[in-house]
């Protein structure tokens, strides 16, 4: 086949077109992000100020408060929840990857991939169903329940998946110098697959950070600081919602600084994954 | 070391089995007296294996295998790919078990006591059989010193200057304590290759077992590395029982004093190294060994 | 495959070799001065085969055979080392016949014809072996090399003899002793192939047992 200059210069153009195309179509991935950002900084930056962080919302009408309560209040569903998420999570995940039959673990992972596609409103109905109303009221428990059952079968797959990744020959190794198997899988497997745990355990704390339906009838939120998980507890998406419906300016700029706040809380895990990607021992990658 | 001990018992009882003969040099007879400290003057089983058959599923893999493993010697297993010298291999330690599917029927004996014994936990005897793997894996998350001692670790020795003692002993044994004696520290990752396949084995020499499992232990280096594990090999026989699995004749030629032939399942052939690479009686070994097939 | 030029080439030698032999024989008995010469000529041709040969097996070796092929390739060496000793006598047989084709034959009843063809067939048989993968035929060849001993004793007494009553012979007399000894030669390199035979095809080595094959077991 002869390759003429027509052909060539045609080519050429192809492969100029194609690659134009892929610049755009990545351009306009990265354009709401950065559109959401822009918008978020302008509106919301303004507002942030010590009393922001500090205080806690004021009557409806009055200017000034803050939203200290709800950022202290999310941090702390995160821990409620991460108490339920990580070790049924990780747990779970080992269970998959070391023990387990075939058949038996392919319909777990099945099942745990359904419960993943649950909207997180149903498991905000769950709690209720479990602690709230035996409680006969709204709490920080039934908050940090509902989040974490949405942790459990994102942080067991992911744990799954990074225990699958470790080489089989280091279990085999291990087992070949006369370790019992949980130890190998505690004192070996674990340790190296555990920056990979703790990236999945952060990106699933990242997603539910940002839930709000399961929390509308679980926290149910607090216009003052919670003083003990048995109580209704306030947090950040909760907040913005009740702010950004609102008809005072005041509230709807503290509505756009608490959608910041959550986004810089979310980016600040999300660096915490990248920084644990890079472990003792490994080079950047 | 009885099989039947238990973990608390293993680690303070003393080195390794010293059931093993001596040369039997005080006859005042024995006009060719060998050397001091030189091998048993009689050849004494290791391994004692009988009829050892291993299925996976339905699918027998190994076909009622007898053979009698010397101590202090090297044997080689050879035979083509999918002939069950692995699985031979690995039937020696019981790490079949870790296969849900598999299953191990005859008798293998380890210095006269039955490996597969009902009191017998796998997990001893995988400490009198070590096993070095193909390709080198030392554990990624420890240095080069806590590589060599985590077997020791992890089983509860604490005793600092034990485990330096055993980690310098075990690096000179695997010709290593030289090359990194200044690093032990480092990343067990940051050695080269054959440096790695060096560590491993001292891992496995750490723990003090009796005989050395080796599946195909050269295969992913190249010749100057390999020719070190040769020698090393060499070295250890004095002091350790080696098996060794290699698709590579010319190894097995230069490395092992008994070699096994086998195929498809079956022990072909079992004889002195010279004589089955010089004059196999099997056509099957003469035609495996000049190239014909496999 | 390698190892086949390697035989084709030994097989070429040999019949070489055997055609030497039996030329120098014919030299001597029909008193062939130009058959002589050309005997001599054709020795070079079985020299080169040897260092070709060997060359062919260093190669060989390198690529590390094992069991019948590097005994095979051993035993090839061995062979066209004694090959190429039988063209030597065959040679000095031929230098002999030369020589004494320039002077009247000598009276004297001597069994050479008979020790020649002992000799001649034991080569043949040899390589026969060889050939036809027989490691039975060549043991059987190897109690003859005693009947070819005999003779050559008896030749050479009977020719001293001789030479002592009728001194005008001796030099002649000289020269058939020393085709008496070149026949005998001949016949212990056929023993020597066909010992190498029996290694190669039966891996054992019989060699300086003084009988057809027990005792020694090769590879120990």
């Amino acid at each position: 086949m002869i390759v003429t200059s027509t052909n060539h210069r045609f080519r050429k153009f192809k492969s100029l077109a194609m690659n134009g195309l892929c610049v755009v179509c990545a351009f306009l991935v990265i354009l709401p992000l950065a559109v959401i950002l822009f918008y978020l900084i302008q509106k919301g930056a303004s507002s942030l100020n010590l009393a922001f962080f500090t205080g806690v919302p004021k009557p409806a009408g009055s200017v000034g408060g803050g939203m200290g309560n709800a950022i202290v209040g999310t941090l702390e569903l995160l821990v409620l929840a991460s108490c339920v998420g990580v070790p049924v999570g990780v747990l779970g995940g080992i269970y998959l990857s070391e023990y387990g039959g075939e058949r038996l673990n392919s319909w777990i992972r099945f099942w745990a991939d359904v419960l993943n596609g649950v909207p997180s409103i149903v498991w905000g109905m769950v709690a209720y169903a479990l602690v709230v109303l035996p409680m006969k009221g709204f709490s920080a428990w039934a908050g940090g329940l509902a989040l974490g059952f949405i942790m459990v079968p994102l942080v067991l797959r992911t744990t799954e998946e990074v225990l699958v990744l470790v080489p089989r020959s280091y279990r085999e190794a291990a087992l070949a110098l006369g370790l019992p198997q949980w130890k190998t899988i505690v004192r070996i497997v674990l340790p190296t697959a555990l920056r990979g745990i703790i990236t999945g355990i952060l990106l699933a704390m990242g997603r539910v950070a940002g839930e709000t339906a399961p929390l509308l009838f679980t926290a149910f939120g607090n216009s003052n600081w919670n003083r003990h998980l048995a109580e209704p507890i306030a947090a950040l998406p909760l907040q913005i919602f009740s702010y950004a419906i609102a008809p005072y300016d005041d509230w709807n700029r503290q509505a756009w600084a608490g959608a910041l706040v959550l986004v810089a809380l979310t980016f600040c895990l999300s660096l915490g994954v990248r920084l644990f990607s890079r472990g003792r021992f490994q080079k950047n990658t | 070391m009885n099989l039947t001990m238990t973990p608390e018992e293993i680690k303070t009882a003393p080195g390794r089995n010293v059931e093993q003969p001596k040369a039997a040099a005080s006859k005042p007879e024995n006009r060719t007296a060998p050397a001091p400290g030189a091998a048993a003057a009689r050849p004494f089983s290791a391994l004692s294996v009988k009829n050892l058959s291993v299925f996976f599923a339905k699918n027998q893999v190994l076909k009622s295998v007898s053979i009698e493993i010397q101590a202090q010697a090297v044997t080689a297993i050879i035979g083509p790919s999918g002939c069950g010298k692995s699985t031979f291999l690995r039937a020696l330690n019981r790490m079949h078990e870790l296969i849900p599917t598999a299953r191990v029927e005859g008798d293998i004996r380890l210095f006269g006591q039955d490996i597969y014994g009902k009191d017998v936990e796998p997990v001893i005897v995988r400490r009198r059989v070590g096993m070095v793997f193909q390709k080198s894996n030392p554990f990624p998350t420890m240095s080069i010193g806590e590589n060599v001692t985590v077997g020791l670790r992890l089983n509860g020795v604490r005793n600092r200057a034990m485990l330096m003692e055993q980690t310098e002993k075990s690096l000179r044994m695997a010709a290593l304590w030289d090359e990194v004696k200044d690093r032990l520290n480092a990343p067990a990752v940051s050695l080269s290759g054959g440096q790695q396949q060096r560590l491993c084995i001292a891992r496995a020499l750490a723990v003090q077992p009796e005989v050395l499992l080796m599946d195909e232990p050269a295969s992913a280096l190249d010749p100057l590395a390999t020719s070190k594990i040769e020698d090393l090999i060499r070295e250890l026989k004095k002091d350790y029982t080696i098996v060794i699995v290699t698709h590579n004749m010319q190894q097995a030629a230069r490395a092992s004093d008994h070699t096994a032939f086998f195929y498809m399942g079956e022990l072909v052939e079992f004889g002195a190294t010279p004589q089955i690479f010089t004059a196999p009686k099997e056509k099957r070994t003469e035609d495996y060994v000049t190239g014909r097939f496999g | 495959m390698d190892l086949d030029e390697l035989k084709k080439k030994l097989l070429t030698m040999a019949s070489h070799a055997e055609t030497a032999v039996n030329e120098a024989l014919r030299a001597l008995i029909e008193r062939d001065y130009e058959l002589a010469l050309r005997v001599k000529e054709n020795d070079n041709v079985i020299d080169q085969l040897e260092v070709e040969i060997d060359d062919m097996a260093i190669h060989l070796l390198a690529k590390a055979p094992l069991a019948s092929d590097l005994r095979l390739v051993t035993v090839a060496m061995k062979i066209s080392q004694n090959l190429e000793r039988v063209g030597d006598e065959a040679t000095k047989i031929a230098k002999r016949a030369r020589d004494l084709s320039q002077e009247p034959p000598v009276k004297v009843v001597v069994d050479l014809p008979r020790m020649a063809k002992l000799a001649l067939d034991m080569l043949k048989a040899a390589l026969d072996a060889f050939v036809n993968r027989d490691p039975i035929a060549a043991r059987a060849l190897i109690p003859r090399d005693k009947e070819v001993d005999g003779i050559n004793k008896q030749v050479t007494n009977q020719l001293a003899q001789y030479m002592v009553e009728n001194p005008d012979t001796i030099k002649r007399c000289l020269n058939l002793i020393t085709v008496s000894r070149s026949l005998e030669r001949i016949a212990d390199h056929a023993t020597n192939v066909a010992e190498e035979v029996v290694y190669l095809y039966e891996a054992l080595d019989i060699r300086h047992t003084g009988k057809t094959g027990l005792v020694a077991k090769g590879n120990v």
